[in-house]
Order: C-alpha cells, then sequence, then structure tokens
C-alpha cells in the first residue's frame, strides 16, 4: 500500500480522524467549556475540506468497491463546505445550556453521517452504496432527536429511523433483485448484464423508490415535513442540504452509469416523478405556516427541479445539477441561517413573528430576502442561474411540455417564496422581535453563504469546470 | 499577462468606490467621501493616460496599422460554440480615445463638485453615484461585445436616472428623471431587438468579429429580407435607435433639455461630454456594418445628425434657462458628431467623417464640459438659472468669466481653438459627400456663434441686475477645473487625430481646407456680430424681433411644441385607444384567469392538507402504495 492508494480515501480517512479526535477532546474538555470543541471541529473540518482539494488523486481501491474522481471529489468538497457552514451555524445553539454535556456528541455524529455519505459517493458498487447510505442515516436519526427536552424533536427522530428502515428495506429489495437477475454488485458488470425483463426492471424501479425518500421525492416525501419541523435547526440544514446533495449526486451516478442502457425506462419514471414533486411540494407550501415547514416543503419542490437536470442527461445534465447543489448549499442555508440565528434567540420560528423584521433587524431581513429570491429564481442572483441550466438541460433533450410544468411550477413558488418578503418588509407588527447581534460564528457562516451566492452567479467559471469533469461517458 | 494588464483597474476602481462610498459613506464626515471618489478618480485618470500614450505612441501601432488589444475577456455566459457573453476590456484608437475624454471630465466634475455640492444633505450619496456613473461609462466604453456594451448602456442609464433626480425632494426633478428614462428606455428596446436580431443571425456579439470588414458573419445575412427591408437594415436602424436615445437625437430629444434639472456637474458630466456621446460611439463601434451592409441606414443617420443639429440650434436662441440654452447647443453639436458619421467613407482619407466625428466628440467633451461648469459656477453665484436675472458679472467673476468666454469662442469656431479644428474637418466631409448636409451644417455654425453669444453677453455684459448679496468668485476648488478645461479647449485641437483615428485605423494625412474654413470662420463671426449688436447693451430691438416674429417665435420658445405632441399621443391617443382597452383585458381576462388559478391551487392545496397527518403508520401505506404505483408505471412502460 503507496501512500498514494491512502491519498485516495483522503476525505474518508481525515473525516474519520477528525471524528476520532473529536472523542478524544471530548475526555479532556472539562463539562464547563464543552463549546469550545466547535473551534476544534471548525478547524478539523476545514482541514479536511483543504486537503480534499489540495490533492487531486483519482483511482479505485478495494477492488473496484471504492473509486473516486474529479466529479466525486467536487461533489464531496460541496458537502464539506456544507458541513463548515453548518457548524458556524450551530454554535450558537449548541452552546446553550441544555446541550452543554452532549456537544461535541453532536459533531462526531455529524461526521459520522458525513463519512457514510463520502463512502456512498465513492462506491464502486451496491454493496459500498448501501454501507455508505445506511452510515449517513443512522447517525442523522439521533441527531434528528438531539432536543430530547422537546417532545418534538424525539418524535422526528424515531420516525425517521423507521421510515428509513423501511425504505432501505425496499431498496435492498431491489439491489437483491439486481444482483439475482445479473449475477453481480459491481457497477460495471451490472451494467454489462442488465436485460429489459421484467425481474430487473422491478430491482430499478425498487432502487428509484429506496432513494427517492433520500431526495424526498413525492409520494416518498411523507417524513420530511415533521422531521424538518422537530428537528434541531442545524440538523434541518444538513439533511435538507448535505445529506439531499449526497443522495441527488449517487442516485444521478448510478442512473447514468449502470442504468445507461435503460434511460428510456427510468426517465419516463423520473418524468412523472418530477411532475409530482414540483407540483405536490408547491401546493403544500402554500399554506405552511412555520418557517422550518415552510423550508421543507420548498426543498421537496426543489427535488422536482433537480429531476429535470437528470432529465437532461449527458454531461450537461450532471454538470446543471452539480451546479444546482452547489449554489442550493449556499442559497438554503443562508435562509436556514437566519432562521437559527432568529429562533436562538427568540425561540420564534413562525413566518408571523417575522412581521415587521426589517424595522429591528435590517441585515438578517436583507439576507432573507436575497436566499428566497435565490430559492425562486431571481436573476442576478446564483439561484436563477442554477434553475436556467436545469432548465436547459432538460429542453435541450425535448422535454418541452415538462419544461412546460416546470414553469408553472416556478411561478407558483414565486408566491410562496414572496410571502416571508411580505412579512417582514411590509406587515405592521406591536410587537416585532428585538434587534439583536449573533455570535460571530453565526455571522461568519452567514457572510459565507452570501458571498457564496453571489460568485456562483457571477462567475461561469464554476459551472464550466462541472461540465467539463462531468463527462463520464 | 501583457502590457495593458493593468486596465482592468480604470473600471474596477469606480465600482470599488461606489460601493465603499454607497455602503460606508454615512459613517464618516461628507467631504470623506468626496475626496476618497475624486482621488480614486485621479488614479483611473493617471491609468488612463499611461493607457493612451502606451497604445497611441507605443505598443499600439503595428506596421503603420492600429491594433485591437484585449488584455481581457472572461467568458461570463457560456451558450454554444462561439456564442457567448463576455466580460473585457477592448483598446483600440477609440475606446483609448473615450477612456481619456470620460476619466478627464469626470475628475474634473469630482473636483467641482466637491465645492459646489457643499454642505449639500446627500453629498456622499451623491459621489457615490457619480462613482457608479464613472464605471459604467468606462465599462461602456471598453466593451468588447455588444452584449457587453448592452449591459453597461443601461447602467448608465440607471445612473443618469439617480443624477438627474437628485433633488428627489423636488417635483420637477423627479419628472424629469421619469421623463429621461422612459425616453431611453424605449429606444434601447429598440437597442436590444437590433442586438437579438444581428446575434440572431451572425451567431456573435463579439465587435471584434462583427466589424471585421474581410470576415463579418453580417455578410451572410444580406438577402435575406423583412417587409421589403433587408434584416440588417432593420437591425441596423434598431441599434442605431438606441443610439439616438442615448444621444437625444430627434424625436427622441425631449428628455435632454429636462435633465437639466439634475446638478450642474452632472449636467456637465453626462449630459454634455459622456452619456449622452455615447450614441455617435455606438454608431462608430459598428461603422463598419452600417457602412458596407446598411448604407441606407448610413444615410439616415447623417440626415437625423443634420436635422438634430438645426432644430436645436434654432430652439437654443430663443431660451432664457442658461442650461438649457447649453442643453439645446448640446443636441446640435451631437447632430454634427452623427452627421460626420453619416456622410464618411471607408478607407484612406475617405474616412475623414469619421474621425472628424471622433475629434469633435473630443473637443466638444472639453468646452461643453467648461460651459456647463462655467454656468454652474454662474449658478452658484446668483442662485438662478434665468439670464434675465444675470449681467454684468464679468467683474465680480473673472476666472469664470474669462474660462467662460474661452469656451464660446471655441464653440463658436474662432480660429485656432479646438472647436475650428474639428468643426472644419465635419464640414469638409459633408462637403465632398453631400451638399445639402454641408448648407446645413454650414448654416448652424453661424447660429451656433449667434446663440453662444447671446448667452455671454447677456450673462456677463449688460447692466448690474439686482442681487440679493453681491456676485463673488467661486472657490478655487471650482475655478481650477475651469482653467484646466480651458486649457484643454484650446490646445485639444492639435493633437494629431488624423493619425490616431479612422474608420481602417491606419493612420490619415489630411490638411487645413481654407477654401471652408474661411467662409465658416466667417459666418461665425457674423453671428457674434449680430449678438454683439443685439445684446452686449440693453436695447429694445430683441424684444421688437421676438414680437415680429410673433407666431414663429412662440412656436419656437416652445421647441416646436414636441413635448406637447408626445403628450397628446400618449395621453389622448396611446391611453385611450390602447391602454384602457388593454387594461381592461387584463383586469378581467388575464387577472380572472389567474385568480380562477390561484383559487384551484389554494383549494385543492387544503383539501390535500390532511394527507400529511402525521401518523407514521399513514406515511408508511402511502410510502408502499407509491412504491406499487411506480411498479405498476414500470409495466405500463415496458409495454
Amino acid at each position: 500500500m503507496k501512500l498514494q492508494d491512502l491519498l485516495l480515501i483522503r476525505h474518508e480517512l481525515l473525516l474519520t480522524l477528525t471524528a476520532l479526535i473529536l472523542i478524544v477532546a471530548e475526555i479532556f474538555i472539562d463539562d464547563k467549556s464543552k463549546k469550545k470543541i466547535v473551534p476544534l471541529a471548525l478547524f478539523l473540518m476545514i482541514v479536511v475540506t483543504a486537503a480534499g482539494i489540495l490533492f487531486p488523486v483519482n483511482g479505485t481501491a478495494f477492488g473496484g468497491m471504492y473509486q473516486t474522481d474529479a466529479l466525486r471529489s467536487a461533489m464531496k468538497t460541496i458537502l464539506d463546505i456544507a458541513t463548515v457552514i453548518i457548524i458556524l451555524q450551530s454554535y450558537g445553539w449548541v452552546s446553550k445550556k441544555v446541550n452543554q454535556n452532549k456537544t461535541s456528541e453532536f459533531y462526531i455524529l455529524m461526521i459520522s453521517t458525513l463519512v457514510g455519505m463520502n463512502f456512498m459517493i465513492s462506491s464502486g458498487d451496491f454493496l459500498m452504496l448501501y454501507l455508505g447510505l445506511e452510515l449517513a442515516t443512522i447517525p442523522i436519526a439521533a441527531m434528528a432527536a438531539f432536543d430530547r427536552h422537546k417532545s418534538n424533536s424525539a418524535e422526528a427522530g424515531i420516525k425517521l429511523i423507521l421510515s428509513s428502515a423501511l425504505s432501505s428495506a425496499v431498496l435492498l429489495y431491489g439491489l437483491s433483485l439486481i444482483y439475482g437477475t445479473t449475477g453481480s454488485i459491481y457497477f460495471e458488470e451490472v451494467r454489462a448484464a442488465f436485460r429489459i425483463e421484467p425481474l430487473p426492471i422491478l430491482g430499478l424501479v425498487f432502487f428509484v423508490t429506496g432513494m427517492g425518500f433520500k431526495i424526498s421525492l413525492v409520494p416518498f416525501h411523507l417524513w420530511t415535513a415533521d422531521v424538518y419541523e422537530g428537528s434541531p435547526i442545524a440538523v434541518t440544514s444538513f439533511l435538507s442540504v448535505v445529506s439531499k446533495g449526497a443522495a441527488v449526486f449517487i442516485f444521478t451516478f448510478v442512473l447514468y452509469t449502470v442504468f445507461a442502457p435503460v434511460s428510456a425506462f427510468w426517465s419516463q419514471v423520473l418524468v412523472v416523478l418530477s411532475v409530482t414533486t414540483m407540483t405536490v411540494g408547491n401546493l403544500f407550501a402554500l399554506r405552511q405556516e412555520n418557517m422550518k415547514r415552510f423550508l421543507a416543503f420548498s426543498s421537496i419542490a426543489q427535488a422536482g427541479f433537480i429531476l429535470l437536470g437528470i432529465l437532461g442527461q449527458g454531461e450537461q445534465g450532471f454538470g446543471s445539477v452539480i451546479f444546482f447543489l452547489l449554489v442550493y448549499v449556499f442559497t438554503n442555508l443562508a435562509a436556514f441561517s437566519v432562521v437559527a440565528a432568529i429562533s436562538d434567540k427568540t425561540g420564534k420560528e413562525n413566518m408571523a413573528d417575522y412581521n415587521g423584521l426589517y424595522k429591528t433587524n435590517p441585515n438578517l431581513s436583507l439576507i432573507m430576502m436575497l436566499a428566497l429570491f435565490s430559492l425562486a429564481g431571481i436573476p442576478p442572483v446564483a439561484g436563477f442561474f442554477g434553475k436556467l441550466f436545469l432548465f436547459s438541460a432538460a429542453a435541450s433533450n425535448g422535454y418541452y411540455w415538462l419544461l412546460f410544468v416546470a414553469v408553472m411550477n416556478a411561478t407558483i413558488s414565486l408566491y410562496y417564496y414572496l410571502r416571508p418578503v411580505r412579512a417582514m418588509f411590509i406587515e405592521k407588527n406591536d410587537n416585532p422581535i428585538p434587534t439583536f447581534k449573533s455570535d460571530i460564528y453565526m455571522r461568519i457562516g452567514i457572510a459565507v453563504s452570501v458571498a457564496g451566492i453571489f460568485l456562483t452567479g457571477f462567475i461561469s467559471a464554476i459551472y464550466e469546470y462541472y461540465l467539463s469533469i462531468s463527462n463520464l461517458f | 499577462m501583457n502590457t495593458f494588464s493593468y486596465t482592468f483597474l480604470i473600471p474596477i476602481l469606480p465600482l470599488l468606490m461606489f460601493l465603499f462610498i454607497g455602503l460606508t459613506g454615512h459613517k464618516f464626515k461628507p467631504i470623506v467621501s468626496g475626496v476618497i471618489g475624486t482621488v480614486s478618480l485621479g488614479i483611473v485618470t493617471l491609468l488612463s493616460y499611461a493607457t493612451a500614450i502606451q497604445y497611441f505612441w507605443g505598443v499600439g501601432k503595428i506596421d503603420e496599422v492600429f491594433q485591437t488589444i484585449i488584455p481581457y475577456n472572461y467568458t461570463w455566459l457560456q451558450f454554444w460554440g462561439n456564442f457567448k457573453i463576455s466580460m473585457g476590456i477592448l483598446l483600440d484608437p477609440i475606446s483609448v480615445m473615450m477612456l481619456v475624454v470620460v476619466s478627464t471630465v469626470s475628475f474634473m466634475v469630482h473636483i467641482y463638485s466637491i465645492g459646489y455640492m457643499k454642505g449639500d444633505g446627500g453629498f456622499s450619496r451623491f459621489f457615490s453615484f457619480l462613482s457608479l456613473f464613472s464605471f459604467s461609462m468606462l465599462g461602456l466604453v471598453l466593451a468588447t461585445n455588444i452584449f457587453q456594451m448592452y449591459i453597461f448602456w443601461e447602467l448608465v442609464g440607471v445612473s443618469s436616472f439617480l443624477l438627474i433626480g437628485y433633488y428627489y425632494e423636488k417635483p420637477s426633478a423627479v419628472a424629469a428623471s421619469k421623463k429621461a428614462f422612459i425616453v431611453t428606455r424605449f429606444a434601447d428596446f429598440g437597442f436590444l431587438i437590433g442586438i437579438l436580431i444581428l446575434s440572431f443571425y451572425t451567431g456573435t456579439f463579439d465587435f471584434g468579429v462583427l466589424t471585421n470588414p474581410e470576415t463579418t458573419p453580417v455578410a451572410s445575412m444580406t438577402g435575406i429580407t423583412f417587409m421589403g427591408v433587408s434584416v440588417v437594415s432593420w437591425a441596423m436602424i434598431l441599434i442605431f435607435a438606441g443610439g439616438a436615445g442615448k444621444s437625444a437625437m430627434f424625436p427622441l430629444h425631449i428628455w435632454l433639455p429636462d435633465a437639466m434639472e439634475g446638478p450642474t456637474p452632472v449636467s456637465a458630466l453626462i449630459h454634455a461630454a459622456t452619456m449622452v456621446v455615447a450614441g455617435v460611439y455606438l454608431v462608430a463601434r459598428m461603422f463598419v456594418v452600417y457602412h458596407f451592409y446598411a448604407p441606407g441606414v448610413q444615410e439616415l443617420i447623417g440626415y437625423v445628425g443634420g436635422f438634430t443639429s438645426l432644430f436645436a440650434a434654432i430652439i437654443a436662441i430663443t431660451q432664457f434657462d442658461i442650461k438649457r440654452v447649453l442643453a439645446f447647443s448640446t443636441l446640435s453639436q451631437i447632430g454634427y458628431m452623427m452627421l460626420a458619421l453619416g456622410v464618411s467613407g471607408y478607407g484612406a482619407e475617405h474616412g475623414v467623417g469619421y474621425m472628424a466625428s471622433m475629434f469633435h466628440l473630443f473637443t466638444h467633451a472639453m468646452f461643453k464640459a467648461l460651459l456647463f461648469l462655467g454656468a454652474g459656477s454662474v449658478i452658484h453665484a446668483v442662485h438662478s438659472n434665468y439670464m434675465y436675472d444675470m449681467g454684468g458679472l464679468r467683474k465680480y467673476m473673472p476666472i469664470t468669466h474669462i474660462t467662460f468666454l474661452i469656451a464660446t469662442l471655441t464653440i463658436a469656431g474662432v480660429p485656432f481653438l479646438s472647436g475650428f479644428f474639428s468643426k472644419d474637418e465635419i464640414l469638409v466631409a459633408a462637403f465632398e459627400h453631400n451638399k445639402l448636409l454641408f448648407a446645413i451644417e454650414f448654416l448652424v455654425a453661424g447660429i451656433t456663434a449667434f446663440y453662444m453669444f447671446r448667452l455671454y453677453f447677456n450673462v456677463f455684459w449688460g447692466e448690474d441686475k439686482h442681487y440679493h448679496h453681491t456676485p463673488h468668485e467661486s472657490p478655487l476648488v471650482m475655478t481650477i477645473p475651469l482653467m484646466i478645461l480651458a486649457f484643454g479647449a484650446i490646445f485639444a485641437g492639435y493633437l494629431p487625430f488624423a493619425h490616431m483615428i479612422s474608420p481602417d485605423k491606419t493612420p490619415m494625412h489630411l490638411h487645413l481646407h481654407w477654401n471652408i474654413a474661411i467662409p465658416s470662420v466667417l459666418i461665425g463671426l457674423a453671428g457674434i456680430a449680430l449678438a454683439w449688436v443685439l445684446y452686449k447693451k440693453k436695447n429694445p430691438i430683441p424684444d421688437k424681433l421676438a414680437s415680429a416674429f410673433g407666431t414663429f417665435y412662440t412656436t419656437v420658445y416652445h421647441k416646436f411644441y414636441i413635448d406637447e405632441i408626445y403628450l397628446f399621443v400618449t395621453h389622448k391617443i396611446l391611453f385611450n385607444m390602447v391602454s384602457r382597452p388593454v387594461a381592461w383585458f387584463d383586469r378581467h381576462i388575464v387577472d380572472g384567469t389567474m385568480n380562477g388559478v390561484a383559487f384551484i391551487v389554494t383549494t385543492s392545496s387544503n383539501k390535500i392538507k390532511g394527507l400529511q397527518s402525521g401518523q407514521l403508520q399513514q406515511y408508511a401505506a402511502v410510502f408502499i402504495a407509491g412504491a406499487l404505483g411506480l411498479v405498476l408505471l414500470g409495466i405500463y412502460f415496458l409495454q
């Protein structure tokens, strides 16, 4: 084993190391000052991110179970950046008195799931994919239930673990059918042996179902709202950005490589899922009053748009999906950070509480507005370009009527994205949220997200880079 | 990296200043905003001069041909192949010359404004907008492709809107800024459509590709017609419409006189020297296409320029607001520049019109900025815009008086000042190509001398008026820019323009045409003499003349009622015949449909709310049902 081979799995090794360091550090930090773990975790995550970018080594390990290339590294970098922002965002909440003696647990759990996602992204066969997926899921359930003193947090945890179990069962069933009919679990070999026959197709459908659960596609999305609402905000951010991003990536990857021979089949399935997901997500988002629930349904609708990019196929499809994920990281985290900042200080999470926010906290209101505009896809912020590339990917493959549905849905979404803006800027409130100042971590986190929203919108080289590395075929 | 790598600072510095002053200006004393804005513009000016010297007398010329140098060209939006929108910097003779014009005038206006705007409540807002304007204008000048130019074109429009409406508590200023924005925006709509037509057929926005006479893809558009006119002509006439809007050519000129509601330094910078010549610059930029593929449009440009210059000069005679006189004079002079482009040929000495247009743009920027700043100095002293409130000011304001006189002599075409040389070249070009346009310009030269000296005598000579307090000379911070610009107005004509600028980028060898210069000087002197007789001392002749001309005078005084015609067309015809029916359709049919959709959406949203019960067993059931549904769908698709 050469150093070169270790560099192949640099992300996973360093993340595991990070988790271990945090466990050891936990022993040496006394109970009163547990929040000192946050800068440590932050520093380690930045090291991991930097190492991931600085040593671009590509290749295969463990006899083909593990693969890495520029595209997968790019995706891991996106997840790392998102995790850094979430650590910054979580400081205020984690350093609360109720969380005092379990601060480090949170980060250990979070980084463990990240290890799982990294393995999942780098998987070269279905076994590794499944292992990564499970490693990424189980700690999240613990994270969702982190606010033990709140009943809805506990409820979120139990709902997540039970629904995941169900979806994993279906996914595993599908994978076993694929293995049974093709005789292999390696991506390359499955691809070669895949036949258009009822049994393997059934496996593919179950695979889509299982992954659809992770990405919250309608009708496999019902857990999303309750879990998003009940979980602490840092966990909700993590679920909606990191967890979903990793799942979208591997879903797209497997469809494009393993199931490339039957793309005509899964395209039809995705068209149906895309329409239901966009439409139902939007319809539910229209009347949400809780900000976290509102963002949950918005993220469901966004998943419907992502399917549009996947349908684009080829490098344009993959490039647009990854670019959208990057934009989505910054945009969604900016929105969640504002919600978290307000919730940390006041405990308020309802849209009505935001009435008149602009008068007392103009900066937060402007950031929230920017994020919502980006989610709605208003130029010139990044969200516009993200959506533009997704749509043009679909258009290049001739899905015009689907595009029409998507545009209609984007119009409807404008309505509910503007509702919080209206609350903050127009509605009067005798008793608004008082003026406050967030901690420095939160402010840095927000600054990074906002910078990301602008930079990804203006620097076209990013999209072109993704496009250039999306050439798998 | 190349020798021009520093040029990226030229547009970037003002942008940073705009952000810095705009975001943090309120934290400092106002003067800080003024000083840092001015200093950064000073740096930009130095960089522009360095660029010009290096370009014209250094690496710009290879084998007697000026090269187009593109130090930066960053792809911003890639569509396919060569079809992309870039953001970059393009250096060629006209863009480098414009750099000098824009940075010089902007720098002078910055210095001047520190004195002029002193004590104003929005001091730092003013300077942040000035920086925004400088950024936009420099970006426009340096654009490497027509789309980048369009983006900055709109930015320039926005900054102009913000600055005209700077005194936003004054209703007339608000109305003027709206008018300017709507009229130019309306014209820009044509510009955008023109760009789209052009790029649709050629597949590129790039100036380098479009304006290369040998290889331009515009050639492939010939033969395609729409409603009997070739699509090239459609595109180019629409693009010219955008230019005509910004450069206030008849009939889109109506916004410029009203734009004088803005602070006077703004009028000097935007509405005299830089933004209003953007249209001329645009036509010059696309000159190759106009000349070879849309000669009819080029001719039209010549006539529009000629007509505007005569029309505006006549109105200028009758106005009393000194800034409006200058505004109409600006219209008239830009008309000259357009006309010169309209009559220009291509290649060797035929390109004299093109060169003359750019030459006149340059000298005009100097003397017209000087006139405006001088007028600002006068307004500053007597607190009125009207010449009947002024008189005898030469005694009180010697520096303003002398510099203003120099500028007036320059615009009147008195020999050996800069305006004489540039105007002479335009007349030469017109004489060789179109005798009618030459005759118009010849006449306008006389009228110009007359109305400018009418203004000059009324303000600086005659008897003192009842001033509230004795007028006094403006502070040095305002008079120094006047002196510098006066220097420019005298000597700018000695720059060897013919060696620097020509349509084919090859130096020309020209000399003065005395057979044209002498008559034009004589008619200018005649205009001055007439003004001397009528306005040097107070006498009843001007009033008698005005009543003798009766209706004609009133018509001219009311600017030929063009504004009223616009109002009639928009209010009576457009609003009643088009807008109201459309509004009805929108309110009842479109809104009705949308409300119906919204009703369906909210109702179904209410109906399906029950699906989300919070019960896990139900979620599981839906999940399984969904999976089975997909299986059924799969079976269906497999068939």
